[in-house]
């Protein structure tokens, strides 16, 4: 996305597959192409905000003028492992559980 | 340490070593940084887990002050910049140790700016950037070893308050690192928002290493992950430059890539399972706002910093104490605390730091203790040293009182008094002694008024050993001079 | 008793507090409808016991003399969205199926501790993406509404609060949660004839609702009338410490206050607001709209929102990109769906499980979020979004020098036609045209019902207003409805 020179970044199936792999979506070849016109509409459509001069401007950061607050340092927490295991698809010996990892 | 000479010997030449450091420090709390759950090491598996730090669907994180004070004083510890407005990115990626899907971290705008840490070397210091200092969850741990098939998942660590510490590429060789490294860990005990404890874990330290011929631009660097002692770091350092250099003189390349210290052999190797995790696709966490400090907040941080290594040592040898021993003195801050304690009871510094380093060191290796379980208080200390100063005790009878105290814990005062360790200075007494030597010696003293001049000390020997350590050695010396001249 | 479904929350509250009929009629009068609507689709979950129990304890609490709480014999359906302790939430999506918080939302927590039941759990577009309730895992909601043209057309009652909408409009609930991140609780509102508000961004505690996109997600009632949602926002709304971004002040008794006389008032009609293609009949009812807030005393001024066309796409980038993060947590390690192929390690089960849990829109969304986060895209495409937001957002403060209030339709069209616009996943975005912005700013922003369309289906205008004021949006809504005179219904047929 360039601004204003309407240079547009179209994708292709390779980066559909590389971005569903970054987000951890499967996905099969044929899906992958499905999805290329998709998001090119998409992505060609919210291009569009390239146009507008930004300069100067500051990203917005917070929604409403509002003032990020602290917690004090005492524990109020934990404690509740049968809770935080409970909904586990597999869980053992107070465990959660995924096949293994081998590092 | 201005200019390291530390080389590598290559078969092209000399090759220099470049060497950056992010150390990850547990951030000294109650809870962890996002959530109320514990922090405290060694529980059960899971129970110190909210359902915050497990990502339950609508979980929120809420910042605790007391880690973003502490690292606020830190970063005042090493001089740094303290930015008023920061904020907190999310780091995405998947692992099984990560439950958000994402690490909350600070990218963009840091807590902690621009400060530098310096290292000495004798008398000679070099100072070591510290580009920035973030604050950033911890994740959690995977086990490996406990099922054929499958890894389990422990939270009791993820969410907790680490600071990374990110050094600029300003060492040059291990020994540069580690003590880097020895002072860093010591700052951090003397502020008090970290432990320093690497067995634990409280330290780790991700070791970016390059190497270059001198005078080079930088070369590309790897980064060994998570190694966590000092001694490791040096070890980690000292086969990435050798394995780079090797890689580069056999015509290789060197690949900018994340590998893993393993300890037992004292070699890295490359986690290729982080490769495609490079694209963090970092942006500001929608779920806090930034991070604004005012004032009162920086004046209460820097209110509540104590004296620091670098001031303290200053301050001693001021005093009259040696380089070497203010340097030993300072480089634990419970020996610093101990060592305060003693000054302020009284103690002249210079001997109090001899005393110190010398007896009371031997005493604490010999019996296994730290200075923190010293069975002898500061103030029994500073009273010893004064019955000493005050010609009460000789230096003998010195060492017998403090193996005493070591034993019961009495004060010395008391020891001296119960078992009438007090030296004499009374003439008459010991001349009557030295009568009594010099009769049961007739051959020795023959010998030495016949010019055997080294037989003094013999006769010194047996006087004092006559008076059962007790005579002050001084009066010893002039009164025997005298009687053997006779 | 006649009929207490036909009963507003108002109503249902003032009738059980003078005794004119228990809490336990209403709550077995509307869990009763509930289960007789199963063709509508609109709850995933039914919990008559919960709606029960709510009942009982406010006829109790009368029979006791004691002073009855806000919602006491209220009964209310609950969007997916919000995690409610004991009961299945899974935000209409096959991902969380199975699992069941062990803790409560705050907004539920909320509405339970002002006297409220529960009569289910409200389908929903998965993970609140959606305008159309067709991204529901669970089949979509049908709109209670039918055509005028003797058809019977299935419609969408709008998204992602399409089951909330449809629940309330169909009279099997007085009052429902909703959730709103462009615009999900405002345009199924306008779909099916019932009242939305989106409060200000930070007055709804968002801890324990299912995420969507963090900088605008806000909850909020869905009623029959505005005063009913003055109610219901009343008792949903306030402080959360365990929400960063949670407003620290107190919550105005704004049913109180409601005064729908608009004397002295100022309402700014934004002209970028008309848009190409937009039908008559909404330009129509949006001039109508402007004539009765005259009527009700206020002056109408003309303003200047340049950035509108840019809220969209700006949405459409910091949406996804903040969903493509919050949904990483769900990867079948702790909680939903696992799916674990043969042989496969910890990265295959992730992106099984995300594969086969997540529908085809939430996974757009996410690759969408994905790819414009990602490296050397992120300043050209989310930064630059922020920034847009930020003028968005000055667009507005600028009115404000002009306005009290700001008077527009809250969708282009009337409700459409179910898979008329799901092949094609721009069109249906762009049904968020006149919400989005709102949504952008944090502004409060409310859908009250205006009319009908020539097919016989339900036309809503949106107010939006300055920041915290939700009052000044209930009394202009309130003068909107006053003069509308709303009174169209679905006829039942399911
Ligand atoms: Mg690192
Ligand atoms: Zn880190």
């Amino acid at each position: 996305m360039h601004n204003g020179s309407g240079a547009l970044m179209s994708i292709d199936t390779a980066t559909v597959k590389k971005v569903a792999s970054l987000a951890r979506i499967a996905i099969d070849d044929a899906a992958a192409e499905r999805l290329v016109p998709e998001l090119n509409n998409i992505l060609g459509w919210i291009e569009q905000l390239g146009e507008v001069d930004t300069k100067g401007v500051e990203p917005m950061t917070a929604v409403i003028p509002n003032h990020l607050r602290l917690r004090d340092d005492v524990v109020t927490d934990g404690g509740i492992r049968d809770a935080v295991l409970a909904n586990a698809p597999a869980a053992e010996h107070g465990f959660f559980t995924v096949p293994k990892v081998i590092e | 340490m201005t200019e390291s000479t530390y080389r590598i010997k290559g078969a092209t030449g000399d090759w220099e070593v470049v060497i950056g450091l992010e150390v990850h420090a547990q951030v000294t709390s109650n809870a962890k940084l996002f959530s109320g759950a514990a922090t405290a090491f060694g529980a059960e598996p899971n129970t110190q887990v909210s359902l915050v730090d497990a990502a339950m669907p609508g979980m929120l994180p809420v910042p605790n002050r007391e880690c973003i004070r502490q690292a606020v004083r830190t970063g005042m510890a090493i001089d740094a910049r303290i930015n008023k407005w920061s904020r907190f990115d999310r780091k995405n990626y998947f692992y099984a140790d990560l439950p958000q899907g994402y690490q909350i971290s600070q990218l963009y705008h840091p807590l902690v700016g621009e400060g530098s840490v310096e290292i000495e070397d004798g008398d000679a210091i070099k100072v070591i950037g510290v580009e920035r200092i973030h604050v950033e969850q911890d994740a959690g741990k995977l086990m490996h070893d406990q099922h054929p098939t499958r890894s389990y998942v422990d939270l009791n660590r993820s969410g907790v308050a680490l600071m990374e510490i990110v050094s600029r590429p300003d060492m040059r060789s291990p020994a540069e690192a580690g003590a880097y490294l020895r002072k860093l860990r010591a700052i951090l005990r003397y502020v008090g928002s970290c432990d320093g404890n690497m067995e634990e874990g409280s330290m780790r330290a991700d070791v970016n290493v390059s190497v270059r011929k001198p005078g080079d631009e930088f070369g590309t660097r790897t980064e060994t992950k998570n190694v966590n002692s000092v001694r490791f770091v040096m070890a980690a350092i000292e086969h990435e430059a050798n394995r780079q250099v090797d890689v580069l003189e056999s015509g290789g390349k060197i690949v900018q890539e994340t590998r893993l210290f393993n300890p037992d052999t004292g070699t890295t190797r490359s986690m290729r399972s982080k490769e495609d995790a490079h694209d963090y696709r970092y942006f500001p966490d929608p779920d806090l706002l930034p991070l604004e400090l005012d004032d009162a907040f920086l004046d209460e941080c820097r209110a509540s910093l104590p004296e620091l290594p670098d001031a303290k040592r200053k301050r001693y040898e001021a005093l009259g104490i040696t380089t070497y021993n203010a340097d030993v003195l300072t480089a634990e801050v419970e020996t610093a605390r101990w060592f305060d304690a003693l000054l302020e009871a009284g103690a002249a510094p210079a001997a109090a730091s001899n005393w110190v380093t010398g007896e009371l060191f031997g005493a604490l290796n010999r019996i296994g203790r730290g200075i923190g379980e010293s069975p002898v208080t500061p103030g029994q200390a500073a009273e010893l040293l004064a019955l000493v100063a005050n010609g009460t005790l000789s230096g003998s009878l010195a060492k017998q009182v403090f193996e005493v105290m070591l034993e019961t814990g009495d004060a010395p005062g008391k020891i001296v008094e119960e078992r009438g360790l007090k030296q004499t200075s009374d003439t008459g007494a010991i001349e009557a002694i030295i009568a009594e030597v010099l009769a049961k010696n007739p051959s020795q003293l023959e010998q030495y008024r016949g010019g055997k001049e080294a037989l003094f000390g013999f006769f010194v020997g047996q006087t004092m050993k006559a008076m059962a350590g007790k005579a002050n050695p001084q009066v010893v010396n002039e009164l025997l001079k005298k009687a053997l001249a006779a | 008793m006649s009929d207490l479904t036909d009963l507003g929350i108002r109503e249902i509250r003032d009738g059980v507090r003078a005794g004119t009929f228990s809490a336990r009629e209403v709550a077995e009068a509307f869990n009763a409808a509930v289960s007789n609507a199963k063709a509508l689709n609109a709850f995933l979950v039914e919990t008559p016991d919960h709606a029960l129990a709510a009942a009982d304890a406010a006829d109790a609490a009368r029979a006791a003399g004691e002073t009855l709480k806000p919602l006491a014999g209220v009964p209310i359906g609950m969007k997916d969205l919000f995690c409610t302790k004991g009961v299945a939430s899974t935000a209409a999506s096959h991902i969380l199926e199975g699992f069941t918080p062990p803790y409560e939302s705050t907004v539920s927590q909320n509405l339970w501790d002002a006297g409220a039941g529960m009569l289910g759990k409200l389908n929903m577009d998965q993970f609140a993406m959606g305008s159309s309730n067709e991204t529901s895992a669970f089949g979509n909601v049908i709109s209670p509404w039918r055509r005028n043209d003797g058809g019977n057309a299935a419609l969408a009652p709008g998204g992602s609060s399409g089951g909330s909408s449809a629940a309330v409009a169909a009279r099997i609930a007085p009052g429902a949660t909703g959730t709103d991140t462009g615009g999900s609780i405002r345009q199924p509102a306008a779909f099916t004839g019932i009242s939305g508000i989106k409060p200000t961004y930070g007055r709804c505690s968002r801890w324990g609702t299912i995420a969507f996109a963090s900088s605008l997600d806000q909850a909020g009632p869905m009623a029959r009338d505005v005063r009913d949602c003055a109610i219901m926002l009343g008792a949903m709304a306030g402080f959360d410490a365990k929400d960063a971004t949670s407003l620290d002040l107190p919550v105005p008794n704004w049913e109180a206050m409601l005064d729908a006389s608009l004397a002295g008032k100022r309402v700014g009609v934004p002209k970028e607001y008309r848009v190409d293609g937009m039908p008559a009949e909404i330009e129509t009812l949006w001039q109508q709209g402007i004539q009765w807030l005259k009527d009700a005393g206020a002056e109408v001024v003309e303003v200047s929102l340049p950035h509108t066309k840019y809220a969209l796409p700006a949405y459409y980038i910091i949406a996804p990109a903040e969903a493509s993060s919050n949904l990483a947590r769900y990867d079948g390690v702790r909680y939903g769906e696992r799916d674990l192929p043969d042989g496969a390690n910890l990265q295959q089960m992730y992106a099984a499980t995300r594969a086969a849990g997540f529908g085809d829109e939430v996974k757009r969304r996410i690759l969408i979020g994905t790819y414009v986060l990602s490296a050397g895209f992120y300043d050209a495409y989310y930064t630059q979004a922020q920034k847009v937001r930020a003028l968005i957002a000055r667009d507005f403060e600028a009115a404000w020098e002009k306005c009290d209030v700001l008077l527009t339709p809250t969708a282009p069209s009337a409700a459409f036609g179910l898979g008329e616009k799901q092949a094609d996943p721009l069109a249906m975005y762009l049904n968020d045209v006149f919400t989005v912005p709102a949504s952008l700013a944090g502004l409060p922003a409310m859908s009250v019902p205006g009319g009908l369309s020539a097919e016989g289906l339900p036309l809503g205008l949106q107010i939006i207003g300055r920041p915290l004021d939700e009052q000044g949006v209930f009394n202009a809504a309130l003068a909107i409805e006053e003069r509308a005179g709303f009174a169209a219904r679905p006829q039942a047929w399911w």
